[in-house]
């Protein structure tokens, strides 16, 4: 006889909407009433966009190598590194800059690596934190290593890590997935969903109705969220680091948001994207509302944001004179790059640093 | 002290870095109830229970890239590839993470992982169950190959991978996992790596080889002696990185060498050794090197395998063709 052997649902979550009010007809959590954590968000906001804006200038003035914008992102970026604790482990994707700043990743680091210095890299986050992972969807399975290393240590630490709607359909996402599942790992695997895997479509990555749904086919718990509502995205995230921690095993949260920018400053979305989606998405994007909301409560003014700018902008060109004093003033020698290949370094690699070395005190790299 | 096997050797060392440092686990199909497909885990799990011997879902990528992030948060993993064969998925980890880990974060984060697997061909088994992929791993910078060849130096080698602060691929030479017994006291001492072992000393030529083609290497100098000859044999042990020191010191008295490896030729570690003796070596040099290896070839089914495969007789007839040159 049939019958049916499973059955499952995504229940998607929105709490603030793209006018700046709170929805209506369900309940709020009372994250929305706390002001003073909603305008220290907001404003990590604004300084995550205005960093954003002057690393694509310093791209487009030759003074920063190809770079992954976060435009649009804010609130989901931003929502993740503030539900973790610094114990836990985040082992981001690439545009991660909101979270990142929120566990002390200086804005300077993130120019230096995409400036071409490893230095980056060595960032002033947690000291345990990923750092940016090209390879898509690999940092999965690091972040599924770091939940059973806690695991296996019986330590109260969670691992993070977030993939986008094109890393969804990559092998490492799916056995991430499985691997939360079969050891019950504090894992959250955040899906970033912008609609765009650079120049292909939400809607060919497959058919299925959410990508949260693929966390349920590996026995997670998985939810969809509005990704442009902040309120939405750190609900969400608390609700899934709560579990894990608790020892309830790994999440699955999907966070629907848009790629305002190109994919990365090395292309040119108008190749392939049509305008008017994007000038749509701009209505919701995660700032605007946010800030509606807080001034609707009296949490927040124009003098307020005009003050915030102001110093976002000043905060911003001081992190870009760091970068750009440490490339020119106080660059990497050649040998950095073979020193830290290993913990002692092997006899054929000294002889080469060797070699690399008189031949760029001769200048003979030229 | 007991006669034990190569496997036997590297179940020892596992046992023995598993007992003097919790933080080594294993990691990979079937390790633990089973103890593994060849029996290099067994007993383990007996002695250390779940945690530490994890039978994982079957999973190559998610066993690579779960390692790699293990071994960046305080564990040690060993993780085990069930077949040389399978370790192809594996690479993007390997590649990618494993060997640029400590680089990365300009030694924020190491990656103190050992991937082990049974490879190389020669026991009659199916399809990617046979190939020698050393030259694939020892082009990835950042990572150590290591291929022991006889049971004490799988006990010390293995001790030493464990270990070690950095990432190590350990190929264990299925073929003669059981082929010779030695005496090796489970006394904890690892042995170097980085270095060759010179198995036989001699004058008149020099063969360099690793893994399985050991036995036929020392089977072809045994050959050559009877016919009055003085040979050398070195085991390279550590392809990557690679000691050309011993092998260059040793042609300097012999002029003469041979490398026989199983992997195909074509851009194979003993091309990397006959490159390193066209440089540092070719002044001692007597006679043309020669390289005795497998074809480049897709590994035949079992059947025909043990013809691809350098055999006694091809070592020998490399040997004498360039101990003919005067």
């Amino acid at each position: 006889m049939a019958h049916t052997a499973a059955a499952f649902k995504v229940d998607y979550f929105q709490f603030l909407k793209p006018d700046g009010k709170l929805v209506e007809d369900q309940q709020v959590p009372a994250l929305a009433r706390d002001f003073d954590r909603l305008t220290e968000l907001y404003k990590l906001m604004v300084l995550t966009r205005t960093f954003d804006k002057k690393a694509v200038a310093l791209q487009r003035t030759g003074k920063l190598g190809t770079y992954a914008s976060c435009l649009g992102h804010e609130a989901a970026h931003v929502a993740i590194g503030a539900a973790m604790k610094e114990e836990d482990c985040f082992a981001p994707m690439y545009r991660e800059y909101g979270a990142q700043f929120y566990r002390g990743v200086k804005m300077s680091e993130v120019l230096l690596y995409w400036g071409g210095d490893e230095r980056g890299s060595n960032f002033s986050g947690p000291k345990h934190d990923f750092a940016w992972c090209v390879p898509i969807a690999t940092q999965c399975l690091h972040a599924a290593g770091a939940a059973l290393a806690y695991k296996l240590k019986k330590e109260d630490r969670v691992a993070v890590t977030v993939v986008g709607d094109g890393g969804s359909s990559k092998g490492d996402f799916l056995e991430a997935i499985n691997a939360g599942s079969a050891w019950k790992l504090p894992l959250v695997l955040v899906i970033v969903n912008n609609q765009w895997a650079i120049s292909v479509p939400r809607k060919k990555q497959n058919t299925a109705a959410t990508l949260a749904q693929k966390g349920i086919a590996g026995g997670l718990p998985s939810i969809q969220v509005d990704g442009n509502d902040l309120i939405a995205c750190l609900w969400a995230m608390d609700k899934a680091v709560n579990a894990a921690r608790a020892g309830k095993g790994a999440f699955v949260l999907e966070m629907l948001t848009y790629r305002l920018s190109d994919h990365t400053t090395a292309d040119d979305a108008r190749r392939y994207r049509p305008s008017d989606e994007v000038d749509e998405a701009w209505d919701n994007e995660p700032l605007k509302r946010l800030k509606a909301y807080l001034i609707d409560q009296g949490a927040w003014s124009d003098d307020k944001e005009e003050e915030l700018l102001g110093e976002c902008k000043q905060w911003v060109q001081q992190a870009a004179d760091e970068y750009l004093d440490m490339i020119e003033n106080d660059p990497q020698p050649v040998t950095a790059m073979f020193d830290y290949m290993f913990a002692e370094l092997p006899a054929d690699l000294i002889e080469q640093r060797t070699y690399a070395q008189d031949y760029a005190e001769d200048g003979g790299h030229h | 002290m007991a006669e034990i096997t190569l496997i036997e050797g590297v179940t020892m060392a596992l046992a023995r870095a598993m007992e003097e440092d919790p933080s080594v686990v294993m990691f990979g199909e079937d390790v633990g109830v089973n103890g593994g497909v060849f029996r290099a885990t067994a007993g383990l799990h007996d002695k250390f229970g779940d945690d530490r011997v994890i039978d994982t879902p079957l999973a190559e990528v998610m066993i690579a890239g779960m390692s790699v992030g293990m071994a960046s948060q305080g564990i040690r993993p060993v993780a085990e590839a069930q077949f040389c064969g399978f370790t192809m998925p594996m690479i993007d980890h390997i590649m990618c993470h494993a060997g640029r880990l400590r680089n990365r974060t300009r030694g924020r984060m190491s990656c103190p992982m050992v991937l082990r697997f049974p490879s190389g061909g020669g026991i009659h088994a199916p399809e990617h169950h046979s190939e020698s992929p050393e030259a694939l791993f020892a082009h990835m910078p950042g990572v150590r190959v290591v291929i022991p060849s006889s049971p004490s130096r799988a006990y010390g080698l293995m001790l030493a991978a464990i270990r070690d602060p950095d990432p190590v691929i350990f190929m264990e030479p299925k073929r003669i996992y059981r082929w010779q017994k030695e005496e090796v006291a489970d006394d904890g001492e690892e042995l170097p790596m980085d270095v060759c072992y010179t198995l036989r000393d001699g004058n008149d030529i020099t063969l360099v080889t690793w893994g399985s083609m050991v036995k036929e290497t020392m089977q072809a100098a045994d050959q050559l002696e009877e016919q009055g000859l003085s040979v050398e044999v070195i085991d390279v042990a550590t392809v990557s990185p690679l000691d050309m020191d011993t092998i260059i010191e040793s042609v300097e008295r012999t002029g003469r060498c041979v490398i026989i490896q199983e992997a195909p030729k074509h851009c194979g570690v003993a091309s990397e050794i006959a490159a390193g003796l066209a440089d540092a070596g070719i002044w001692h040099l007597h006679a043309p090197v020669k390289r005795v290896c497998g074809y480049d070839v897709v590994m035949p089914l079992y059947r025909n395998e043990m013809k691809y495969m350098p055999s006694v007789r091809r070592i020998v007839d490399a040997a004498k063709e360039i101990l003919e040159v005067s």
